[in-house]
């Protein structure tokens, strides 16, 4: 009977001290995957993450429908950060069209794009802080989220899943007053975020949890290609939207945070500094913005490329999205291929976990700002 | 479909129109990604095939025997040090499925914008038996270890099998998963 399972199944030779432990998939402390951990006692000695779970298939269905019709599903990955996982892919339409943006459509992609960064972190802060078992932490971000989602909601008239981005600009101008509206709001919101620092980040319980555990050295970051925040709270100052600015990321001003401890209290950080920053963002570019003009370049129907390839990148919330699109002359792709900042960043829960203590699990994990239904698309 | 006559004038006009700015722009970059593909062609000579060097992007396609040492030698010499992605893509008519690596940068602040673009080419089965057939390439996980689970999606989503990757196991797709791989272009989705 053993020898017909498949392999993923097929029973394995114990060792009296070794227990292996399936964390999920229907567990809720390990999202939409299966983590499947060997322990000698209280102790990891080895993780296999198995995703999967949640894979629709996003890639297969992009073959099958035109530049434009593939906006609303490629964004179902991240709902909450749909600005930005669908950033890429029409930056990199816009290449193999051959299309120029409005000055003022540009402005307006990096303010949503950085809002939907903030909503992002903001619903992962939350769960986050539901697993260390501090529920005011999950309470306070899923509330203040809320200001941003009304914001995204007056600018494209959907909570989330906006595919508020079309290849030459963005669906719609903002609406009368928006830039009053924003600024408040982002202004208020930053002001709650800091107090963030008080409950969770300055938190003995949480530093005692989280520091010095799953500590990720700068070698090891680079070796394993990790992305992000994971990468920058390991010492390496790398954020796309500095290193490759794309739209108007070079004529604003702000900073990248980088953390050298590389443990999970600094991968725990950075993202929630990376707000601050987004909120800078928004307000220089609310200033910057031309105030009135088109936003976007009608297109004909049906586009379609010529025969070449694209590979474009942005950051986006849970660090470097790239899109690798190749066209064929037809007005479908001839193929996308997501890569992700999820998937990129499970490489090191493997070895993140090698050694930990089983309840430092989800300190860790979620600390890798993971996203399974990204991961899987 | 009925919008396919109207979509015979492609937007050609507007593609001059955005040559312009990026020319201006980045008038000495291009230099730059041609120093890239040169020292690879001047190692390599023959065997390796520059696609195109554009503003950031450097392609070099090469065959499957030579596509290992050509890896070793961008990381080695050229400082790229980790994988952005990894994508296979099916080319029935070529009788080939391709895998296309992308390679950047982190420590070498002057490759900080580049992407490599190395490319090469697997014998495509008609009947494929993932893992057991002529659809085989040399694995680059010992060179760039973040290729290990790009490298395991390629193999189940096209059935490439990587020589020499540690742990050729599903990913992904569901363990009894008995249908083609699903990226290849003779995996019809239902009703389309």
């Amino acid at each position: 009977m053993t020898a017909e399972l498949p392999p993923g199944l097929a029973l394995q030779k114990v060792d009296e001290r070794i227990m292996t432990l399936n964390v999920g998939p229907q567990h809720p402390g390990s999202g939409h995957m299966r983590i499947i951990v060997q322990i000698d006692g209280d102790y990891i000695v080895a993780c296999d993450p198995d995703p999967g779970y949640v894979h629709r298939g996003e890639e297969k269905m992009a073959e099958y429908r035109n530049y434009i019709t593939n906006i609303p599903h490629l964004e179902r990955p991240v709902i909450h950060d749909s600005c930005n996982i669908l950033y890429p892919y029409v930056l990199g339409v816009e290449e193999l069209l051959g299309i120029e943006v409005p000055e003022r459509a540009k402005y307006i992609r990096v303010i949503a794009s950085e809002l939907n960064r903030c909503i992002y972190t903001m619903y992962w802060l939350a769960i986050y802080g539901i697993f260390l078992g501090h529920s005011t932490m999950f309470m306070w971000p899923a509330g203040d989220r809320e200001l941003l989602i009304d914001l995204m909601e007056k600018m494209s008239g959907a909570r989330v899943t906006h595919a508020h981005f079309v290849p030459g600009g963005v669906r719609n101008d903002l609406p009368p007053n928006f830039e009053d509206v924003c600024l408040r709001q982002v202004n208020y919101f930053e002001k709650r975020i800091k107090e963030y620092a008080a409950i969770f980040y300055d938190n003995p319980i949480l530093i005692a949890r989280t520091e010095k555990t799953g500590i990720l050295s700068r070698q090891d970051a680079i070796r394993l290609g990790t992305t992000g925040s994971v990468l920058r709270a390991s010492g390496v100052d790398y954020d796309l939207r500095k290193k490759e600015p794309y739209d108007v990321y070079d004529e604003l001003d702000f900073q990248t945070n980088v953390l050298k401890e590389g443990d999970s209290y600094a991968r725990s950080k950075v993202p929630w500094l990376d707000m601050m920053e987004s909120c800078r963002i928004i307000r220089h570019a609310l200033e910057k913005m031309p105030k009135s003009g088109s936003v976007r370049v009608k297109l004909k129907p049906n586009p379609k490329g010529g025969d070449d390839s694209v590979y474009k990148r942005v950051e986006s919330g849970r660090g470097s999205l790239g899109c690798y699109i190749v066209s064929d002359k037809k007005p479908e792709p001839y193929r996308v291929k997501l890569s992700v900042g999820s998937f990129r960043n499970l490489i090191a829960l493997p070895y993140l976990l090698k050694g930990e203590k089983l309840g430092n699990m989800p300190s860790v994990y979620w600390s890798l700002n993971y996203w399974p239904v990204e991961a899987d698309r | 479909m009925s919008e396919e006559k109207e979509s015979i004038e492609t937007t050609e006009k507007q593609a001059s129109a955005d040559k312009k700015p990026a020319a201006t722009k980045e008038v000495d970059l291009p230099a730059f990604e041609k120093g890239i593909a040169d020292k690879i062609v001047a190692k390599f000579g023959e065997k390796t095939k520059v696609a195109f060097v554009k503003p950031d992007r450097v392609r070099i396609n090469v065959d499957k025997e030579d596509v290992h040492a050509v890896a070793e030698f961008i990381r080695d010499e050229l400082n790229f040090d980790h994988a952005e992605s990894v994508s296979g893509v099916d080319y029935p008519q070529d009788k080939e499925i391709e895998v296309v690596y992308h390679l950047g940068s982190y420590t070498d602040a002057s490759l900080a914008r580049q992407v490599l673009v190395l490319a090469t080419r697997a014998p495509r089965e008609e009947n494929p038996i993932p893992g057991n057939d002529g659809t085989k390439l040399p694995s680059l996980r010992d060179i760039f270890y973040s290729v290990e689970f790009f490298e395991r999606e390629v193999f189940e989503m096209l059935g490439v099998y990587f020589n020499g990757h540690p742990d050729n196991r599903r990913l992904l797709l569901p363990e009894d998963w008995a249908d083609l791989p699903p990226l290849r272009k003779d995996f019809a989705i239902k009703g389309r």
